[in-house]
C-alpha cells in the first residue's frame, strides 16, 4: 500500500525545484467545474491538461479551475490567459483535443483557431 | 450527470464557495444502499436561503447564485426512492459549529440508480484545484472495508513547501486510492 513516507521522499525530491517553478507560471489555463461544465465533461478535460502539461514538460503553464463562465451550451470551456496577449476560449473541448493545444498553443505559441469561441459561433 | 461522482465534485464547489477549511467526503455503502455524506465547515445557509437552494424554480429572479447543484442531486437520490436531506448553520447561528451537511440516500437496485462512477477523478480534480483546502475522504465498502484519504495527513508527510497539487503527489493520492479499491 501507499505509505505517507512515499511523500516524505517526493518532499525531498522537489524541495529544489518548487522554487523555480513558482517563477514560471506566466501561462494559466483556466477551466470550469461549475454545474454545467461538469455535466458537460470538464472533469476529464482537466485531468488531461494536469497529465498533458506534465507529459510535454510545458513548465511555464498552471491549470487552474474556475466556475460558469457564462456561455453553458458551449461547455467544456477552458480559457488560457498569457501575459500581453489576448485571452484565447476554447468551447466544447474533449479531452482528445487537449495534447494539441499543449503542443502547439501553450508550448508552440499558436492558437488552434478551429478549437476556439469564435470559430463556434 | 451520468455519474454521481460528478454529482459529488458539483456539490463539493458549494462548500469551496463557502469558504470551508475542511470538507469531508463520507460514503457508506451495502450491498442495496448507498449514502453520500458531503460535510464542511463553511459559512453555512440561513434557513430562507436553504429553501431555494432545495426549489430553484420557486424562488424569484433574485436568487441567481442558487444553481442546480442541488436539485440534480436530490433527483437522483429520490429517483432511487431515496431522499436527500441538508442541515446548516450559519456563523450568527452556531459560531463553534457553523457550516453545511449534505446527505443522499440511494436504494443501488433500483433501475434509476445512478452509477457512482468514478470518484477518484472526482477528489484528484479537487485537491488539484483547493489545494489549501483540507478534505477527508472515507468510503465504507459493502465488504466493510474502508477506503481512506485525508488531506491533512498528506500536509504534515509533505511540509509546508510542496502545495497538494503538485503532479507528484496528485499521482501518489491517486495511486493511493486506486490501490485501496484494487483498480
Amino acid at each position: 500500500m501507499k505509505s505517507l513516507e512515499e511523500l516524505a521522499a517526493i518532499r525531498n525530491k522537489m524541495k529544489d525545484r518548487v522554487a523555480i517553478r513558482e517563477n514560471n507560471g506566466d501561462i494559466r489555463i483556466v477551466v470550469g467545474m461549475a454545474t454545467c461544465g461538469i455535466a458537460a465533461g470538464a472533469r476529464p478535460v482537466l485531468n488531461a491538461f494536469v497529465e498533458e502539461v506534465r507529459k510535454q514538460h510545458a513548465d511555464n503553464a498552471t491549470v487552474t479551475q474556475t466556475g460558469c463562465i457564462g456561455m453553458c451550451r458551449l461547455e467544456p470551456i477552458v480559457e488560457v490567459f498569457e501575459g500581453g496577449k489576448e485571452r484565447v476560449t476554447y468551447v466544447k473541448v474533449k479531452p482528445a483535443m487537449v495534447p494539441r493545444i499543449v503542443k502547439e498553443h501553450i508550448l508552440g505559441g499558436k492558437p488552434i483557431t478551429e478549437y476556439t469561441i469564435g470559430a463556434a459561433e | 450527470m451520468k455519474e454521481l461522482s460528478l454529482n459529488i465534485l458539483d456539490i463539493v464547489q458549494n462548500s469551496i464557495s463557502a469558504e470551508a477549511s475542511l470538507i469531508e467526503i463520507l460514503l457508506a455503502e451495502t450491498d442495496e444502499t448507498l449514502r453520500i455524506t458531503i460535510k464542511d465547515d463553511g459559512r453555512g445557509m440561513s434557513p430562507e436561503f436553504l429553501a431555494t437552494v432545495m426549489d430553484p424554480f420557486s424562488t424569484t429572479r433574485k436568487t441567481r447564485k442558487v444553481g442546480m447543484g442541488i436539485p440534480l442531486f436530490k433527483l437522483a437520490a429520490e429517483q432511487t426512492g431515496g431522499e436527500l436531506t441538508i442541515t446548516s448553520r450559519t456563523r450568527d447561528m452556531s459560531p463553534e459549529d457553523h457550516g453545511t451537511v449534505i446527505s443522499a440516500f440511494f436504494y443501488k437496485n433500483h433501475m434509476d440508480f445512478t452509477p457512482l462512477g468514478d470518484v477518484v477523478s472526482t477528489l484528484i480534480s479537487l485537491i488539484q484545484g483547493c489545494p489549501d483546502v483540507d478534505f477527508l475522504f472515507e468510503h465504507e465498502l459493502p465488504n466493510g472495508e474502508m477506503v481512506h484519504l485525508d488531506t491533512r495527513e498528506m500536509r504534515e508527510a509533505l511540509g509546508d513547501e510542496i502545495p497538494l497539487n503538485s503532479f507528484e503527489v496528485l499521482e501518489w493520492a491517486r495511486e493511493s486510492l486506486n490501490e485501496q479499491y484494487g483498480f
